[in-house]
């Protein structure tokens, strides 16, 4: 049964009101649904990162299902230990979920997710994307895309964006998923999707961060839907090595149905200062990628 | 005056509220329109805060306690039926 | 019916862990300890060790997933040595702060920079502010016995922190030696049934908890307090898990220290590890001389045996500590730690001589020990004695 807004549970299974993220914080949209979709059953491994703030001080938690705070390099280990010992115990239906933020994944937590991934751990590896180290306020990642403003690149990062889900889709894991707030029902179904496979499985959820990205809070969900209608952030899935695009980047093969990218990278104060030079080599970036895209879906690339 | 004994590890507890009434770091707070409103539920959907209160008939209501007024219900709304007030 | 067998003492360390049934390994290989983990694999696979065996990526992995694991509610093991201890470090100080009931073996072996795989203590007791308890076997007996009391007394309810158990690498490790391998039921009777202690403070979907969350100044250090309190009940809880394994294989160690012929010594040499064993054969020697010898070896370093050391040592002429371990910048680190407690108490406290020798694997022989206890003893009855250390057995012609 797909899900509808209408079908998702009412209550609030993970993230309870009065937690302490910024106004208009992606956190709040995405581990929302993560409760509405996997249920009670399930526990959330958490490094270093927003999250950790977010779910408030000692001795009270925003958080209704068990949580794990860990070392920063550590998550996806540590839930493969957890997901050990709920084998070992017979517990089968529980999920297994880490929540990390970009840093977390691509950068100091990338040894221990590449591990758990080679080794098809029983997880639901979820990396929720701010672009940058967001808690320490804003220093770039591997993350971080080309040419945004961070206090560590403060005339624009020089290099390109890790692609996270191509490298962990490399590592023959059964499932691998981009996904967006802007479209957190597109997020619900992958999330639903990956909840029924058995193996590892990772989403890489793109999460704009109005006070890192600088734009209005009121923003933030249009601007997860503009990251996906300029084609630079294609929706897509690869299940069991078989890529597909899903929801609204179907039909962006077509040039034509794409924003232009000045729409989406102007309306953020990161790229303040970008030349028509720099959003001419963003431009071929999505022309180049799309190309590929385009004779991907429906094909097998691992 | 009974102490509340700290557990044997920093280990906390689920609570609503857990960092006080987050109402309180409201600058605007979102008036729903009830005859605009069609009750597509995207305010409740995306609402950080869980602070957009969804009941059995699909009616949605601010918990002012919790709701930051960050604005995302208004800018989502399908028929401009919120809007943010300045708080006084 | 207990069986006996010839095994190494990374072999007895896995006979042990199996007889444990620990549900969750989590292991990354390194010379000295590997024959652990692949004895281990080779247990589970023949279907010996209902196990999880998780062939992670990286000792920091390890340390992770057996935190994970543990926290979920599973008893677990894993093993390391120098570099890979140092690279969990970061996980060794948040299982003690989690209290989990973890295993660790650790075959002792030296810190690179340069390369070596030889013994010594330093990267074991690099770890001795961590909340871990730590101790050190002597022989290949104790290996498997110390295993098999390790599970007992980090799980008691008094307890519940982690610790670690010491192995003298390629000395213990790769020597075999007859060792008696306990039968399994006494180990069932012995050890509480895995997960059962504390388990309201595992992972619940009933009654769900937040791990380890922000806690401000005002909460903090009540739990490093809560931590430092249950090092100092171990000490009851060791000695009482040593007393009911005499009871149940007739074998006793001491619990937190292990004496030898200390009751009427003069001079006592405290020590630890598997050198111990020759200390005790120098220290006979040295008694057909006519010296007064005793040795003290400490089984357990944390928590360190102070009020047992005040006991045995306060009424000695001399105590002479041999260190594996240096802590560069201040001296032997169980010399330093064994002055610390020997404070002058009405005239009552011996000379302490610290001997600080065997690094990289450096060999520490009977006649060394034997030379040491001469060299002492001399200068102490010409009054030249003073309280410090030493280096022993340096080459000290070839240094720049």
């Amino acid at each position: 049964m797909p899900i509808t807004i209408k079908n998702l549970p009412k209550e609030e299974i993970t993230l309870q009101p009065g937690h302490a993220a910024c106004p208009g914080c992606p956190i709040g949209i995405g581990l929302r649904i993560v409760g509405k979709v996997l249920g009670k059953k399930t526990v959330i491994v958490i490094p270093a990162c927003c999250t950790s703030i977010v779910q408030g001080p000692y001795p009270y938690s925003a958080v209704k299902v068990p949580l794990v705070n860990v070392i920063f390099a550590a998550s996806a280990a540590v839930a493969s230990g957890i997901a050990g010992a709920f084998e070992a115990q017979g517990i089968k239906d529980a999920h297994v979920v880490v929540w990390a933020g970009d840093g977390g994944t691509a950068d100091i937590g990338l040894q221990a997710l590449s591990g758990a991934a080679e080794r098809n751990d029983n997880i639901i590896y979820i990396c929720y994307d701010n672009e940058a180290y967001m808690n320490t306020g804003i220093q770039r990642s591997g993350s971080t895309p080309y040419k945004a403003w961070t206090t560590t690149t403060i005339t624009g990062k020089t290099e390109f964006k890790k692609n996270m889900p191509a490298i962990i889709a490399q590592h023959r894991v059964p499932y691998v998923a981009t996904a967006s707030i802007g479209y957190p029902l597109d997020f619900a179904e992958k999330l639903q999707k990956a909840s029924k496979i058995k193996g590892f499985k990772y989403i890489h959820l793109l999460a704009p961060c109005p006070v890192g990205w600088r734009f209005d809070p009121s923003l933030t969900a249009e601007m997860g839907k503009l990251a996906v209608l300029t084609g630079l952030w294609p929706l897509y899935e690869v299940e069991y090595g078989v890529f597909k695009l899903t929801g609204v980047s179907l039909s962006l093969v077509d040039k034509d149905k794409r924003v232009p990218l000045e729409k989406y990278l102007r309306l953020q104060g990161r790229f303040k200062h970008i030349t028509d030079e720099d959003i001419k080599i963003y431009e071929e970036y999505v022309d180049q990628l799309w190309r590929a895209l385009k004779d991907l879906h429906g094909k097998r690339i691992v | 005056m009974e102490v509340e004994r700290i557990p044997l590890a920093p280990i906390s507890i689920p609570k609503v509220g857990a960092v006080g009434k987050t109402g309180k770091w409201r600058t605007f707070r979102p008036v729903i329109d009830r005859e605009k409103c069609i009750k597509c539920l995207l305010c409740w959907l995306y609402c950080p805060d869980a602070a957009i209160v969804r009941d059995e008939n699909d009616n949605v209501f601010v918990n002012y306690d919790y709701c930051k007024g960050c604005g995302i219900c208004a800018h989502e709304c399908p028929r401009k039926a919120i809007k943010m007030v300045k708080e006084e | 019916m207990s069986t006996y067998k010839v095994l190494t003492g990374n072999y007895a360390v896995a006979y042990g862990v199996k007889l444990c049934k620990p549900q969750v390994i989590a292991a990354y290989p390194i010379t000295p300890q590997t024959s652990i983990v692949e004895k281990l694999s080779e247990f589970v696979e023949k279907g010996e060790l209902k196990a999880k065996m998780l062939r992670v990526e990286s000792e920091h992995s390890a340390m992770a997933a057996v935190i994970g694991a543990a926290i979920a509610g599973a008893r677990t093991f894993t093993a390391t040595s120098s570099q890979g201890l140092l690279y969990m470090h970061e996980g060794v100080w948040m299982a003690a702060g989690a209290r989990l009931p973890i295993v660790m073996a650790i075959v002792t072996r030296a810190i690179f920079p340069p390369w070596s795989i030889w013994t010594d203590h330093g990267d074991l007791l690099d770890q001795r502010d961590t909340g871990w308890m730590i101790c050190m076997a002597e022989d290949n007996q104790e290996v498997i016995d110390m295993i098999i009391q390790a599970y007992k007394i980090a799980e008691d309810e008094r307890v519940l922190l982690p610790i670690m158990v010491g192995l003298d690498a390629f000395i213990l490790s790769h020597t075999a030696t007859p060792i008696e391998i306990p039968d399994e039921d006494l180990v069932d009777s012995y050890l509480p049934r895995p997960g059962e202690t504390l388990s309201y403070l595992k992972i619940s979907f009933d009654n769900p908890l937040t791990y380890y969350n922000l806690a401000f100044p005002d909460s903090y250090m009540e739990f490093r307090y809560q931590i430092h309190e249950a090092m100092n009940r171990a000490k009851r809880v060791i000695e009482e898990a040593d007393e009911k394994y005499h009871k149940l294989t007739g074998r006793k160690y001491g619990g937190l220290v292990d004496t030898y012929r200390c009751n009427d010594a003069e001079v006592v040499i405290v020590s630890m590890g598997a050198s111990t064993g020759d200390t005790k054969e120098a220290a006979d020697k040295l008694r057909d001389e006519g010296y007064k010898v005793g040795v003290l070896r400490l089984r357990f370093i944390r928590p360190f045996p102070e009020e047992k050391l005040k006991e045995i040592l306060s009424n000695k002429k001399l105590v002479i500590v041999i260190d594996r371990a240096i802590s560069l910048g201040k001296g032997g680190i169980l010399y330093t730690e064994v002055a610390s407690v020997l404070h002058k108490n009405d005239g009552r406290t011996p000379i302490i001589r610290g001997y600080l020798t065997g690094l990289g694997g450096r060999d520490i022989t009977v006649s060394d020990i034997i030379k040491m206890v001469r060299k002492a003893t001399s200068l102490f009855e010409k009054g030249e004695l003073t309280h410090g250390w030493e280096w022993f057995k340096l080459r000290k012609e070839v240094v720049m």
